[in-house]
């Protein structure tokens, strides 16, 4: 059986921010991680290959130094992985993403099965798994927090929803986004580490999954961003700065004029 | 492709430079030079004081005849037995474009036994409401659903179609996307029509301490999802009408099989509904520490939330987290306490009537939000606040 997991390197975005003075993007501290629920889904398809034997291909789209995520996923355990980089690939929405991935998945053909993140901590869209899926005219299931290969070859997940919990049962090849839920990341073990570093990372191209040049990246998305600015201010926003007596005073004044219970 | 820069504009200022995210911008003398790191994310663009920076034009994808599409479409949520609010919420917002564009309003209901749901939407200002009730559609599947709402967007052609981003809507409406070959932008905070007519997305962007605007200026309809509660309900009742469409039998086959569904008790509804909550975030430090915020909530008769950071830690279950993959709340008094105000945490609180935030860092983002911002050590200032409280 053949299962790719589709990773993104994402900024650790935590520290960036618009300097409220200068206006220019605070860039303290960011380096790029593995978007971290990449790492459950190639865990997921990891646990798969423990239990039923699998072949694991890790898939990403991205710079060319986004094989570092790769070589991690590697060491980890991943079979081996494919880089989709060219500079026609820059600037893609998620419709553009999705087009790019599956061309790449039906190059590598016969895949059985996809794991995705729930969704990427960059742009939190969620759309790139669906979106995949529905290019490539399989089913899929969304935030599954458990995988299980039934003897019938088909797929049992169980779903979160916002009312609680589904169990769908998907024929195969299906593609699936799963949740933290599906087990903690096994870590880089010797063994893989080696074979990791050693690993020929392919690079495919534009060319290399026959797409042209209007149907990825910038010119393959039908969304475009016009502006990037700072979350507005509160316009009624006071501060309290001086000595905490003062500040514990003016706060209790301020709430007990608002009503607040209990004051 | 990377971004251009008009060599008659630029002033070799340098703001490029250090906006870059990928470091993609060198100043070397006399104008900006983009390296191939360039991934066109844009964030160049609008820093630019002399507008000496551009991006390449959006690819026009597959061509759709955009002068057909007319309307505001909301898709309505059915969840066992009720429609969910979010339904009515972007109903209304769906009916202010409506309005700004001049053209009708609808909302779309898919599921099964839908009673007088239908009747019910249109006094949240629908023009009309298309009702597909099928017993197909009593659980969700992306297929059914998606098939459906893609019949009916095919056949009524609307301009823009909103959605709301539960677990339902984020789902199934990429599918329903990549169905119609068009865009689509997840978690809008914001929708505004432009001097073209064009839908005006704005959402975060960047790990959300920086919000970003987009549209779809090709694909149709333009479609756009909303979290629950960003939007605000209003009723304005219409002369509107309920439409029953049957759809053809194949429109409804799916591949995936509903095995079960298992209701789980809301146990967060205690803090949903809270008049006061008091959060916690990293900058308590440990779990001890935690219970000052929770002395605080018990003095005001308040709840306890807490930012997904402090959860992680333990310091709180993750019930009580608030944020974007948390609660949506909205008291009369938020209290964040040594919380940074990342745009997920904020999402999730902004819409709270007075918001004091306590947080040693004057350029915390929290305090962007805050109706009272407290400069201060909270080790300090919680305590002595507490005393002050219990002094009367
Ligand atoms: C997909 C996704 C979903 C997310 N969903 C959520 C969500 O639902 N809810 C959520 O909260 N977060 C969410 N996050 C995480 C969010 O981005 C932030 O990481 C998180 O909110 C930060 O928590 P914090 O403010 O407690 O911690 P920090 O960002 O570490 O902030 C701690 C703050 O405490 C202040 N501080 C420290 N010491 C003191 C002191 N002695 N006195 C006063 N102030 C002090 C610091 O100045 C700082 O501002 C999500 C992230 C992602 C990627
Ligand atoms: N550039 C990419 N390369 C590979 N996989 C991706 C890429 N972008 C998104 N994905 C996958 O799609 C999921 C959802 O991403 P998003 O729609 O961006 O939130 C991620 O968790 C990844 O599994």
């Amino acid at each position: 059986m053949k299962i790719v997991v589709c990773i993104k390197q994402v900024p650790d975005a935590k520290n960036v921010r618009i300097d409220p003075h200068t206006h220019t993007l605070v860039r303290q501290g960011v380096e790029s991680i593995i978007n971290p629920f990449d790492l459950f889904a190639v865990e997921a398809a990891l646990r798969l290959k423990d239990r039923h034997g699998a072949h694991v291909t890790a898939l990403t789209m991205g710079p060319p130094q986004a094989e570092e995520a790769l070589r991690d996923v590697l060491s980890r355990g991943v079979d081996d992985a494919v880089l989709l980089s060219d500079r026609a690939f820059a600037g893609a929405d998620t419709w553009a993403t999705a087009t790019a991935l599956a061309a790449a998945v039906r190059k590598l053909g016969d895949v059985s099965l996809i794991f995705c993140g729930k969704q990427a901590v960059d742009g939190d869209t969620a759309q790139v798994g669906p979106e995949l899926a529905t290019l490539l005219d399989i089913p899929y299931a969304t935030f599954v927090k458990q995988v299980e290969l039934g003897d019938e070859g088909r797929l049992k997940v169980v779903r979160k929803t916002d009312e609680g919990m589904e169990v769908w049962r998907l024929p195969l090849p299906a593609l699936v986004t799963v949740l933290r839920d599906v087990g903690d990341p096994r870590v880089p073990s010797i063994k893989h580490k080696m074979r990791a570093k050693k690993a020929a990372v392919p690079v495919w191209g534009l060319a290399d999954v026959g797409l042209s040049e209007d149907r990825v990246g910038l010119k393959g998305s039908f969304t475009q961003v016009v502006r990037v600015f700072s979350p507005p201010k509160r316009a009624d926003r006071r501060m309290l700065e001086g000595p905490v007596s003062e500040q514990v005073e003016k706060l209790f004044q301020f709430l007990k004029e608002a009503k607040v219970p209990g004051l | 492709m990377k971004a251009l820069i008009d060599l008659d504009k630029c002033t070799a200022c340098g703001v490029c430079q250090d906006v870059c995210p990928v470091g993609a911008i060198s100043v070397p003398e006399t104008h900006a030079v983009v390296s191939d790191d360039c991934t066109l994310c844009g964030m160049c663009v609008d820093t630019c004081e002399f507008q000496a920076i551009r991006l390449p034009e959006v690819g026009t994808g597959a061509v759709t005849d955009a002068a057909a599409y007319r309307g505001v479409w909301a898709f309505a949520e059915w969840r066992r037995g009720s429609v969910h609010r979010v339904s009515y919420e972007l109903l209304s917002a769906a009916r202010r474009l409506a309005d700004k564009k001049g053209v009708e309003c609808a909302a779309v209901l898919l599921g099964e036994n839908l009673g007088e749901a239908a009747e019910d939407l249109l006094r949240y200002g629908a023009d009309v409401v298309y009702v597909v009730d099928h017993p197909a559609l009593r659980h969700f599947t992306d297929e059914a659903y998606s098939r459906c709402l893609v019949e009916l967007v095919r056949d009524k052609k609307p301009e823009i179609l909103l959605a709301g981003a539960t677990s339902m809507g984020r789902s199934f409406i990429p599918r329903v996307a990549a169905m119609l070959q068009t865009g689509l932008t997840a978690d809008c905070t914001e929708l505004d029509i432009n001097d073209e007519g064009l839908l005006l997305q704005t959402r975060p962007a960047f790990g959300g301490n920086v919000m970003a605007t987009i549209v779809c200026p090709h694909g149709r309809p333009q479609m756009a999802t909303v979290r629950p509660r960003v939007m605000r309900a209003e009723i304005q009742p219409r002369n509107g009408r309920v439409e029953r469409v049957s759809l053809p039998e194949d429109v409804f086959r799916t591949r995936v099989q509903v095995l079960e569904v298992i209701a789980e008790e809301d146990t967060t509804a205690k803090l949903t509904e809270a008049e006061v909550i008091v959060s916690g975030g990293r900058g308590l430090q440990k779990a001890e520490n935690f219970r000052m915020v929770e002395e605080l909530a018990r003095l005001l008769t308040g709840a306890v939330g807490a930012s997904r950071s402090a959860v992680e830690e333990g310091w709180a279950p993750v019930s009580h987290q608030v944020g974007q993959t948390g609660q949506t709340v909205s008291p009369t008094l938020y209290m964040a306490i040594g919380i940074s105000g990342a745009i997920q945490h904020i999402v999730g609180m902004q819409g709270s009537k007075i918001i004091v935030a306590v947080n040693k860092d004057p350029e915390a983002p929290i305090f962007d939000v805050a109706t009272c911002g407290v400069v201060a050590d909270l080790f300090e200032f919680v305590p002595a606040f507490i005393e002050r409280i219990k002094r009367g």
